[in-house]
């Protein structure tokens, strides 16, 4: 009883500060990314007492409908990239591992089924779930995952399969996606006990395409010389279109953040001082090292311009067509980059490096991720082959700060200067 | 102009003084804890043998895992440059490097002015190192030394199936209570880290001519066991362990 009225009273002082939070963002010229999340958190976590759902969905899930439905979406990624952040993998993989899941399972389900029974982690856990909404197409770790949490809170789990599209998107496929998008909105009926509003979906999907655009044309920025944001920089914005897409705010950020960059491009500012070397990333970023990786990597000159994991959230933009919302959906859905064939990812890859003129490509074999880093070797020797830039493989894990060497992954990266940097000296 | 390498390794500390093209002394001593102390004590070594001044040493870079605890050193590259370097000294034909060392393994490529085209390290895991090797020897109380000729007395290799070092002790503590024979079993934990070398430098393509560099050049025994895992022929300079130190020296000419 104690525990529930403590508990009752947290959750009024976390509605109270998201308000308190956005009453004075009114007054803010600039917003940060901070006091988007804070909001953002807040709300979710008080959702209760606003009488609104909360759904975990999985980071290249459908959000829009939900967003229609005004569910508040949760997504346990973009969680375990704070755990990571934090420092706090480690431990909670512990106790994951303690839970009996074993040390090979992806380091964001671990932590996350940890933290669940815990409470534990940057910011105290996540608000519980009415539901679960799972995607299929960045991993099948997702489905077991979604089950476990689905048995854990007893809540309703939605399974949207996408088939793996190795060169195209058969007919087939079309037809099976779409109608799970159909089967989607039921769901979403049953468990809102409201009717879908189609006109509302209108606007969020035209919101989310626009978001979408806006993220590509943050990272556009990057082609520039020298690159006024580095992949570090990227990693950072991303969460808002990660967790917001489909509405204004994420917008409004953006579209802030564009004219930011713009300036920095306009004073010839960039991300990394004296850039003389420019570098492509892939896979998921080593959250728990990125300033390490980042002073590393400018201590060389070297600055990251892009990434193919960031490059995820407007990837599939082609696709997209507002008009036909759900169909177009369901094929970019389908079509995004760990669901395709490594033929497919390594062009993606190529028009990456020349778009944004790089000289070397990093590839971190992250033993969380089995998708993302199956098929890097030959994504790798293509890149070698097709355009003979030097490439490194680092191997270490996206949140679990155990498998990460700092003394190897060092001289790997020394190493991969020293040969670039007589590379572009001879040329 | 006479130069210097000092080369901090994760068991032994190298030390290398070049002039002109020629190798005027090399020395080795274990580096203990002290990575600092270890290099200025292996150049005071080397100086004192060759009988040189310091102040004739004009410019000294360092390598190796503890290359920036080389405070007197005027710069430092990785051991994959140092590596590359010494070797295209010692035979300017040798295309590949494969380097095992203490505590890593790595297979370098090198292009027909010997420099790097490409390289492939370990994981973090002492399988395929000179850390193995010595775990093994402990386990079978043979001098580490010893290990290339007796193991060359093997007609039938034992099979050594684990990848992990703390495992693979135990299993050749296994094969010593079964009776099998020494040198089956030293051959065998050689043709194990053969394997695992192999699988590595696949990743990027073994180009002949091979050279092996790094402490583990001396065991005989692993470097047939790589010949024959990779069907080429190796070669082993004189100068394979302090190799590393050498192309420090080699490159500090040109700063």
């Amino acid at each position: 009883m104690k525990k529930s009225i403590s508990d009752f009273l947290k959750m009024v002082l976390i509605f109270l500060a998201g308000k308190f939070k956005k009453f004075t963002m009114r007054f803010k010229k600039s917003k940060t990314m901070k006091d988007y999340m804070m909001v953002y958190y807040s709300d979710a976590k008080s959702a209760r007492l606003t009488r609104k759902k909360v759904a975990w969905i999985t980071s290249g899930g459908p959000v829009e409908p939900l967003i229609a439905m005004n569910v508040i979406p949760i997504y346990p990624e973009n969680h375990g990239a704070m755990i990571g952040a934090s420092k706090m993998g480690g431990g909670l993989c512990e106790t994951a591992e303690a839970m009996g899941y074993s040390a090979d399972l992806c380091s964001y389900a671990r932590s996350d089924i940890a933290c669940a029974t815990v409470n534990g982690g940057p910011i105290g856990g996540l608000p519980k779930p009415d539901m679960l909404v799972c995607c299929n197409n960045i991993c099948g770790t997702v489905l077991k995952w979604y089950e476990v949490q689905a048995r854990y809170f007893n809540v309703p789990l939605f399974i949207l399969d996408t088939p793996f599209c190795h060169t195209d998107y058969t007919k087939e496929a079309a037809k099976y996606v779409r109608a799970q998008f159909d089967e989607y909105i039921t769901f979403l009926e049953e468990v809102c006990k409201k009717k879908f509003d189609f006109e509302r979906l209108k606007e969020v999907g035209h919101l989310s395409h626009q978001g979408q655009l806006l993220w590509q044309a943050v990272l556009d920025t990057a082609t520039n010389k020298p690159s006024p944001m580095s992949a570090f920089d990227a990693f950072y914005h991303l969460a808002l279109i990660v967790t917001l897409r489909g509405t204004k705010d994420v917008i409004d950020y953006y579209t802030q953040l564009v004219a930011y960059m713009k300036s920095r491009i306009a004073r010839g500012i960039g991300a990394v001082p004296n850039e003389k070397y420019r570098l492509l990333w892939d896979n998921i970023p080593i959250w728990h090292r990125t300033r390490w990786l980042s002073e590393k990597f400018a201590s060389h000159n070297a600055c990251l311009v892009a990434d193919t994991y960031t490059t995820a959230w407007c990837g599939a933009l082609k696709y997209i067509d507002e008009n036909r919302f759900l169909d177009s959906a369901a094929e970019a859905h389908a079509r995004i980059y760990l669901n395709i064939g490594i033929d497919e990812m390594a062009k993606m890859v190529l028009a990456m490096i020349d778009k944004y003129d790089v000289d070397g490509f990093v590839l971190h074999s992250n033993r969380s991720c089995k998708p993302y880093s199956f098929g890097q070797l030959d994504i790798q020797s293509i890149v070698e082959k097709e355009r003979g830039i030097p490439c490194l493989m680092l191997e270490s894990d996206m949140t679990d700060e155990r498998i990460f060497s700092e003394s190897q992954i060092s001289t790997r990266i020394d190493a991969f200067m020293e040969i670039i940097k007589e590379r572009k000296g001879k040329a | 102009m006479r130069t210097a390498g000092i080369d901090i390794g994760s068991i032994t500390a190298k030390a290398a003084i070049v002039e002109n093209g020629k190798i005027l002394g090399t020395r080795v001593i274990f580096t203990g804890y002290n990575a600092e102390a270890a290099g200025l004590k292996v150049y005071e070594e080397v100086l004192k043998e060759t009988s040189l001044d310091k102040a004739s040493v004009k410019k000294i870079v360092s390598t190796g895992y503890g290359r920036n605890s080389v405070k007197f050193a005027d710069k430092s590259f990785t051991e994959i440059m140092c590596h590359a370097a010494g070797a295209h000294y010692l035979d300017p034909h040798v295309r590949s490097i494969i380097d095992i060392g203490g505590q890593d393994s790595k297979a370098i490529l090198l292009d027909e002015h010997g420099k790097v085209k490409n390289f492939v390290m370990n994981d973090k895991c002492a399988a395929g190192t000179g850390r193995f090797l010595e775990v093994m020897a402990r386990a079978l109380e043979v001098d580490l030394d010893e290990f290339g000729a007796i193991s060359i007395k093997s007609n039938q290799p034992s099979k050594i199936s684990s990848l992990c070092t703390v495992f693979a002790e135990s299993e050749v503590v296994s094969l010593i209570a079964r009776g099998e024979k020494r040198q089956d079993i030293i051959a065998g934990i050689h043709e194990s880290i053969a394997a695992r070398v192999s699988s590595m430098i696949a990743r990027i393509g073994v180009k002949e001519p091979v050279m092996v560099t790094g402490g583990v050049a001396r065991n005989i025994g692993v470097v047939h066991a790589l010949e024959k895992k990779l069907s080429v022929k190796i070669e082993v300079s004189p100068y394979a362990q302090v190799n590393g130190a050498i192309g420090a020296a080699f490159l500090a000419t040109s700063l």
